[in-house]
């Protein structure tokens, strides 16, 4: 029932991301004692955290589903709460937010039994009708569209774009093509690039940043670090698509640059709307790191578009 | 057995629905009493306060910290007054009565070393405004000059079941608590204090603004 045997790249891959942790730890150990007199706290949160966060993600591709999607399902709980509590909510829409928090479990059971046409649909068609009639009969026209469309799109992006990692996990399965433990190393694959793309972006733009690419929404974003982001996953997702993904040299590339533009485009929606709403974090949850947005929000991009991708060609 | 059912209350409710239903943050926990008598207060939202009160404190407490509720409202049928009472643990405050003194049970719980819980606005009223400061709390001091008054600031749970609501929707909650207190001989002064301190609290519990030139 519960096998702990994970196949050999992904048991390597998953050695190398903890063999990572455990070099941060002791970098940033001899750092506080080489330069004590800096403040280091900052990073050592978010290196701690790090921690959390791999140890979460680890249960996901041990080769149990009902884990990983409650997991999964408990990561989107908290990714909407997060994300209703920054958003002006109306107090007479107080059932209707239960509702909306209810599409969460239904939305992960889908792919429990292995229903992909009730996944793809149920909160862009069934929820997405369901609440504003609920709304409706409340009878509160007073901000109706506004509060209706925030929540639809709270919806979508913190249920229905992140499932689709739970969805590259259970590939296999739900189109009854290749082996179980394909979903796992493709999940690997997908996050381990979009957390890289993150990094890499960030390093490219520190070191060589000149033009601003997004002034109003992000200033520090430069368009030399998201070339040299893009590039950088598109050379790890043609390294790693052989080791994780039934790519070929080709595709593995392509995904790669395809993961590196998306997460761009995912980590600068999310700036813009915390930049409406008026907030530097999108919450508290992680030390360090701030929200659980703010380290999800290449994801909510690069999660459903790599899902298409690999459906299209392979699964 | 009244404290067993106590501490399971908080157990087995308060600290689940506060803690993983709502999640939590606290500024500076240190600050909130490790022993009695000693006065808490906080402004007032929701039924909630009281659970995301409770569980701030440790579970061997939970027997000594004793909320001050309105009994017209909390004793209003059998099952809901046994429930508040032996369950809740909340020291009956009878609104408006003149018969005898209201607070009489809030200085016996006081002379008992407990740790009094009292929400100075008196009423829940609308989510995220604070209403007058009552003065029953400056009364009570009188006799008690020396004990520590620690408040806290609770931001959110007027959201997540405001009055006139049943279920708890979850939002994450913030908690600033502040220095004790120090005990004015004027009334008006000591509950303007109160109010400028809870409204220097609420400060805290407000998120970030971006700077003007990071991410």
């Amino acid at each position: 029932m519960f096998k702990l045997l994970l196949p050999p790249p992904l048991l390597w891959a998953l050695g190398g991301v903890f063999l990572l942790l455990v070099l941060a730890s002791i970098t940033i150990r001899l750092l506080e004692t080489r330069k004590p007199e800096k403040n280091w706290l900052e990073l050592k949160l978010r290196i701690k955290t790090w921690w959390w966060i791999v140890g979460c993600f680890s249960l996901t591709i041990l080769g149990n589903i009902p884990i990983a999607l409650v997991v999964f399902a408990l990561i989107s709980f908290l990714a909407l709460k997060e994300y209703l509590t920054l958003c002006a909510t109306r107090t007479a829409d107080h059932v209707v937010l239960f509702w909306a928090y209810l599409s969460i479990p239904l939305q992960y059971y889908w792919l429990g039994i292995h229903w992909y046409g009730m996944f793809i649909i149920f909160i862009p068609v069934y929820i997405f009708l369901f609440l504003p009639m609920r709304m409706v009969l409340i009878g509160e026209t007073q901000g109706f569209l506004k509060a209706a469309a925030s929540l639809q799109w709270g919806l979508m992006i913190s249920v229905f774009c992140l499932s689709h990692m739970a969805a590259v996990l259970t590939l296999p399965q739900l189109t009854g093509i290749g082996v179980p433990e394909q979903g796992a190393m493709m999940l690997f694959y997908l996050v381990t690039l979009t957390q890289l793309n993150d990094v890499a972006q960030y390093l490219w733009g520190k070191s060589f940043g000149k033009r601003k690419i997004a002034p109003k929404v992000s200033p520090n974003k430069t368009l030399e670090g998201f070339v040299g982001g893009v590039l950088t996953t598109g050379f790890l997702g043609w390294l790693l698509g052989p080791l994780l993904t039934p790519f070929s040299p080709l595709h593995a590339t392509l995904a790669g640059l395809l993961i590196g533009t998306m997460g761009f485009i995912g980590d600068i929606v999310i700036s813009a709307v915390k930049r409406d709403i008026g907030v530097k974090d999108s919450g508290r949850l992680l030390p360090g790191h701030g929200g659980i947005l703010d380290r999800l929000d290449s994801l909510t991009y690069t999660a459903p578009l790599f899902f298409h991708y690999v459906h299209y060609l392979y699964f | 057995m009244k404290n067993l059912l106590r501490i399971l209350f908080v157990m087995l409710l308060a600290r689940p629905v506060v803690r993983l239903w709502l999640g939590v943050t606290v500024r500076h926990q240190e600050r909130l009493p490790d022993r009695g008598p000693a006065i808490v207060i906080a402004n007032h939202n929701s039924h909630l306060d009281i659970l995301a009160l409770y569980s701030l404190f440790p579970l061997g407490l939970i027997p000594r910290v004793r909320p001050a509720a309105a009994a017209d409202y909390f004793l209003k049928n059998r099952w809901m007054a046994w429930f508040a009472t032996n369950v809740v643990g909340i020291i009956p405050v009878v609104r408006g009565g003149m018969r005898r003194d209201p607070l009489a049970d809030c200085r016996e719980a006081l002379h008992n070393g407990d740790i009094l819980v009292l929400f100075p606005e008196g009423t829940r009223g609308e989510p995220e405004a604070l209403s007058d400061i009552k003065s029953g709390i400056w009364y009570l001091l009188r006799d008690f000059p020396d004990i520590p008054v620690v408040p806290v600031y609770l931001h959110g749970l007027g959201r997540a079941m405001g009055r006139g609501q049943w279920l708890p929707v979850p939002f994450f909650v913030d908690i600033a608590i502040g220095r004790s207190l120090q005990h004015l001989d004027s009334k008006e002064a000591f509950c303007a204090l109160i109010r400028d301190t809870l409204l220097q609290l609420k400060q805290k519990t407000l998120p970030a603004a971006p700077h003007p030139d990071s991410h």
